[in-house]
């Protein structure tokens, strides 16, 4: 017995209603946003899993792609920073990509031991001349007020802007990996993008003359209004007394409501693009060839070439979620980024919605993103009864209220598994082109 | 009866019948040959007899026994080996190995059983310690003879022993079978090379369709004119 | 002459022992991948927390043993505690494969099924884990910190650099050295151990020979999560004890069995090696080494380091994708893929 879909919406609201009435309105506004941004991050991968059958587990890394681009498009730039090394790291950055036209040049006319060589010769050279250029200049922007930059800044634009780039950077990224990786089986693809995702999380954290590193860059200028100016805007407070709330308390709401609405635009537009990807003849081309890779090849689809779009533009809408991660917590903290959190989750959500069903990504962003925030409070609700036999400062009690919240690392996996288990299809399936073909 | 007796076998994979009421049987120390053209059921009928295929009507006794009902697995404990098409050595484990695996379910002492398997095939026992994988396609046939031979089987079946080899080593290998009848093992095989394997069969099965076209004796199916002309190419 | 001894030395001290215990280590945890691959055909992603539970017993049970005044003397207790951490690995392995993956194995279900099913499995025993100790570092090594201290080292040679070989360091390449051996014996020599190859060479012959698969990859399980365990075991005596560290590991892991060739045994412990010491021979700041190779009172710019330790997770990557593109099969021929 399955609930119809528009159902199973429905719950989920009355879900994120009932934190709003039993919690607070914040609270489940809060949820809401991450459940939005959650969403399109599942529909990214559900493109890639469901669409064509890509084992992607370097989530993490696309999403941390798309934050960088959000930080990088939004901080202003620093002048001082770009005086002490910006020419340098530019140059250096050409440096880079006239050692590997030299590399490629050289392995196109030459021959035997001299290519081997002379391969190895220009690389080595290259490095050290890379180096050379880079070292100091990286020192000295990062001597540039240490305290507070370091750094060389962004572009200065409009945060909103940076959801596009945030998707471009990760498209990028993910067309190289794609190249490198979509050849293989997909227990390798699986390994190839876990590793990935681990090197560019270490390069976010190590490179401080691009992102400051585990110094973080907070204060990103916002997409919304501020509180604080909400509440000194006539409009506002007149607003706020016609419906009888306090302005402070509505400040914070409607900023969340904001967030929300843009939210929702960037998911129904994502939504209804994949959609009618789905449906498009490309959509089916891209199904067949998952169901029937050799029969698909036979027919003279070129299939490494289409799972490297889908890859792509999967990549893309976790970069552009990504961004829109980075924008509402207002910071790049590139030391957040954590495989469970980014990519497993995310892998559970597609899973339990549906794969393969754009509608099932979204109830499982939902859902599951509901049950993380809320699996916190819950395990220690449980651990407060369980452990009410015990005496009052008794020290397993105390370790078992204190361990509670890695009690939700446990449910997902449970979940995840009945779900694999007994419902493999998902909350809402997959459909299929005829029923009961 | 005979020592082999698989009676009325009709069945097949879930889908549409294979097998129509066919019939197999070999006696001890005989060598019996299906063979028929391309689709004629010859691999599934040996299947059927093997339990690999789930039989909606007929029976299977091996030695009297009722076996219909037994899984491959138990059907080597009662007695069959089977030799498959392919994939039927350990390539990665030398042949000794290979010998050995195939007396896994052996509990005695099969130090005799492996000096006849060598015996009979002397070149496994000059390359007893190089992995199977790397043997000669001949070679490598010979291993899977062998391996099935470790459980001591009443009754050998072997699925087109002859695929892909040359004409001489295809000769040497019917040969090396005839020796094997030779020690008072039933033998089934299914081939292509229908002429050849006529040549050395007791009996021949001839089917079409999954169905029992002609059965009659090697000799006496290779003067069948009808034979002949369809089967055996003139 | 003096000074190309000590650059030895000091090569050695920094990046050679080092190497061959963190090697050992990366093989230990390679060979449970490995096996899990051959036997039961796909990655296990849950292979790092595994190791997580299984040190997390070992820990319980040396802090148990510490408490009521067992030790081991001039090794750490924790060899003690071994096999109960061992036998706890086991146990919640085997109720994994029960309830998890045995209703995959008897439906046939794609590797890349069980491969989600292990994340699943992940995140569970990565919820108990925390959930038991914590997510925090510990340290449960005690005995004797070093079997040769630098200082003594160089009092004995009267060179200038040290060489210290802590006990973990020690105590990894003898334990890996041993459970490798005893590995090694099984698999070859034993008859479940031969059952095990030929099942995973070709499963159908091997159904057909009459091994029993239950029985193969029960025994497979027993022994990737003693793998496991003394693979966590010896990493958390030789550095720390920390969850996430763990879960971690099971990249270079992964790469160390890929590269090496996924499925066959002697390629893990060649691809932990060469994993172990890409990483360290990479990070490693070279100044001081070239220094005494270098003339009388020269010195090079900087550290000489190629790339920042911070990368090391990059090394195995590199390495990896490396030897996808030029020989997909790993060092050794594993699994072709």
């Amino acid at each position: 017995m399955k609930l119809p879909v528009p159902a199973q919406f429905a719950i989920m609201g009355l879900l994120l209603v009932l934190v709003g009435i039993f919690q607070s309105w914040s609270v489940a506004l809060a949820i809401l946003n991450l459940c939005l941004i959650s969403s399109v991050m599942a529909l990214g991968v559900n493109i890639q899993w469901g669409y064509a059958g890509l084992f992607n587990v370097g989530i993490m890394g696309f999403a941390a792609l798309g934050g960088v681009g959000a930080m990088l498009v939004s901080v202003p730039p620093v002048r001082e920073a770009w005086a002490a090394g910006g020419l340098q790291v530019i140059g250096s950055g050409l440096l880079v990509l006239a050692v590997i036209a030299a590399v490629v040049f050289a392995r196109r006319t030459l021959e035997g031991r001299t290519r081997s060589l002379a391969t190895v010769a220009l690389v080595a050279g290259g490095y050290f001349l890379v180096r050379a250029v880079f070292d100091p200049a990286v020192d000295a922007i990062e001597a540039v007020d240490p305290a507070k930059s370091g750094f060389l800044g962004g572009l200065g634009l409009p945060i909103i802007f940076s959801w596009g780039i945030g998707g471009v950077f990760a498209a990028g990224a993910a067309w190289v990996v794609g190249k490198i990786a979509l050849g293989l089986r997909s227990d390798y693809l699986a390994i190839a993008t876990l590793g990935i995702s681990e090197i560019i999380i270490a390069i976010l954290k190590n490179e401080d003359w691009l992102t400051r590193g585990v110094k973080n860059v907070s204060g990103l200028p916002r997409p919304v209004p501020l509180e604080i100016n909400l509440i000194q805007s006539p409009w506002f407070t007149d607003l706020s007394a016609r419906i009888g709330a306090d302005p402070v308390a509505f400040a914070g709401i409607f900023v969340k409501l904001c967030y929300a609405a843009l939210f929702t635009i960037v998911l129904l537009a994502i939504l209804w693009l994949s959609q009618r990807a789905l449906h498009s003849p490309w959509g089916r081309m891209m199904r067949a060839i998952r169901d029937n890779r050799d029969a698909a090849e036979a027919m003279g689809k070129d299939v490494t070439k289409r799972h490297l779009q889908t890859f792509v533009l999967g990549s893309a809408v976790v970069g552009i979620a990504g961004a829109m991660l980075v924008t509402i917590d207002g910071q790049f903290t590139p030391g957040t980024y954590n495989p469970l959190r980014y990519t497993f989750l995310i892998w559970v959500m597609v899973i339990v919605g549906g794969s393969g069903n754009n509608y099932g990504s979204v109830l499982g962003g939902f859902l599951i993103w509901f049950l993380w925030i809320q699996a916190e409070p819950a395990g220690l609700w449980l651990m407060n009864v369980l452990t009410m036999p015990l005496a009052e400062g008794s020290a397993l009690k105390a370790h078992l209220l204190q361990a509670a919240p890695h009690l939700r690392l446990f449910l997902m996996g449970l979940i995840l598994l009945l779900v694999l288990r007994f419902s493999p299809r998902g909350l809402i399936p997959e459909e299929t082109g005829r029923k009961a073909a | 009866m005979k020592y082999l007796t698989a009676e009325n076998m009709t069945g097949g994979y879930g889908g549409a019948d294979i097998l129509h009421s066919c019939t197999i049987t070999v006696e001890e120390g005989e060598i019996a040959v299906i063979v028929g053209p391309n689709g004629a059921g010859k691999s599934t009928a040996m299947k059927a007899v093997f339990g690999m295929l789930p039989l909606r009507e007929g029976r299977v006794t091996l030695g009297g026994e009722d076996i219909t009902h037994l899984t491959p697995q138990d059907r080597v404990r009662a007695g069959m080996g089977f030799v498959p098409q392919t994939n039927n050595v350990f390539a990665s484990m030398t042949v000794q190995e290979n010998l050995e695996m195939g007396a896994y379910i052996r509990e005695d002492d099969f130090a005799d059983t492996m000096a006849q398997v060598f015996d009979l095939f002397p070149i496994l026992k000059e390359k007893r310690n190089q992995p199977a994988g790397e043997l000669s396609g001949g070679q490598r046939q010979q291993v899977a003879v062998g391996r099935a031979l470790m459980t001591r089987p009443k009754l050998l079946m072997l699925d087109e022993p002859t695929a892909g080899v040359s004409p001489i080593v295809m000769d040497e290998l019917f040969d090396r079978i005839l020796e094997v009848a030779a020690t008072g093992i039933a033998i089934l095989m299914v081939e292509q090379n229908a002429r050849q394997a006529l040549n050395i069969a007791d009996h021949g099965f001839v089917l079409v369709q999954g169905q029992n076209r002609f059965t009659d004796t090697g000799a006496a199916l290779m003067a069948d004119p009808d034979v002949r002309k369809s089967f055996l190419g003139g | 002459m003096e000074d190309i001894l000590n650059a030895i030395v000091l090569l050695s001290n920094f990046v050679i022992v080092p190497g061959l215990a963190y090697g050992a280590q990366l093989a230990l945890g390679a060979l449970g991948v490995t096996l899990i691959y051959a036997v039961l055909r796909f990655s296990n992603f849950a292979h790092g927390d595994l190791m997580a539970f299984g040190t997390m017993a070992v820990i319980l049970v040396t802090w148990t043993f510490q408490s009521v005044g067992i030790s081991a003397g001039p090794v750490p207790t924790a060899l003690l505690a071994l096999p109960f951490g061992i036998l706890a690995a086991i146990g919640i392995s085997l109720l994994f494969d029960r309830s998890v993956y045995k209703f995959y194995r008897t439906k046939k279900s794609p590797p890349v099924v069980f491969v989600i099913a292990s994340v699943g499995v992940m995140f569970m025993l990565n919820g108990i884990v925390r959930f038991i100790i914590g997510p925090g570092d510990q340290n449960f090594s005690d005995g004797g910190r070093f079997l040769i201290k630098a200082r003594e080292f160089k009092e004995m040679t009267g060179l200038n650099e040290g060489l210290a070989i802590k006990t973990s360091q020690g105590i990894t390449i003898i334990v890996a050295f041993l459970v490798m051996i005893a590995l090694f014996w099984f698999l070859q020599k034993s008859r479940t151990g031969k059952a095990m190859r030929a099942y995973s060479d070709n499963e159908d012959l091997a159904l057909l020979s009459g091994i029993n698969p239950d029985r193969v990859v029960l025994y497979t399980w027993i022994i990737a999560a003693a793998l496991a365990t003394i693979a966590g075991t010896l990493y958390g005596l030789d550095k720390s004890f920390k969850p996430f560290t763990y879960f971690q590991l099971l990249l270079p892991i992964f790469a160390a069995a890929i590269v090496g060739g996924i499925g066959n045994p002697l390629g893990a412990i060649a691809g932990g090696f060469v994993i172990a010491f890409s990483e360290v021979t990479v990070t490693y700041a070279y100044k001081k080494f070239l220094i005494y190779l270098g003339p009388e009172g020269w010195a090079p710019d900087g550290l000489v380091q190629l790339l920042s330790t911070d990368y090391k997770f990059a090394v195995s990557f590199v390495i990896l994708v490396l030897v996808l593109l030029i020989r997909p099969t790993g060092i050794f021929k594993g699994k072709v893929i």
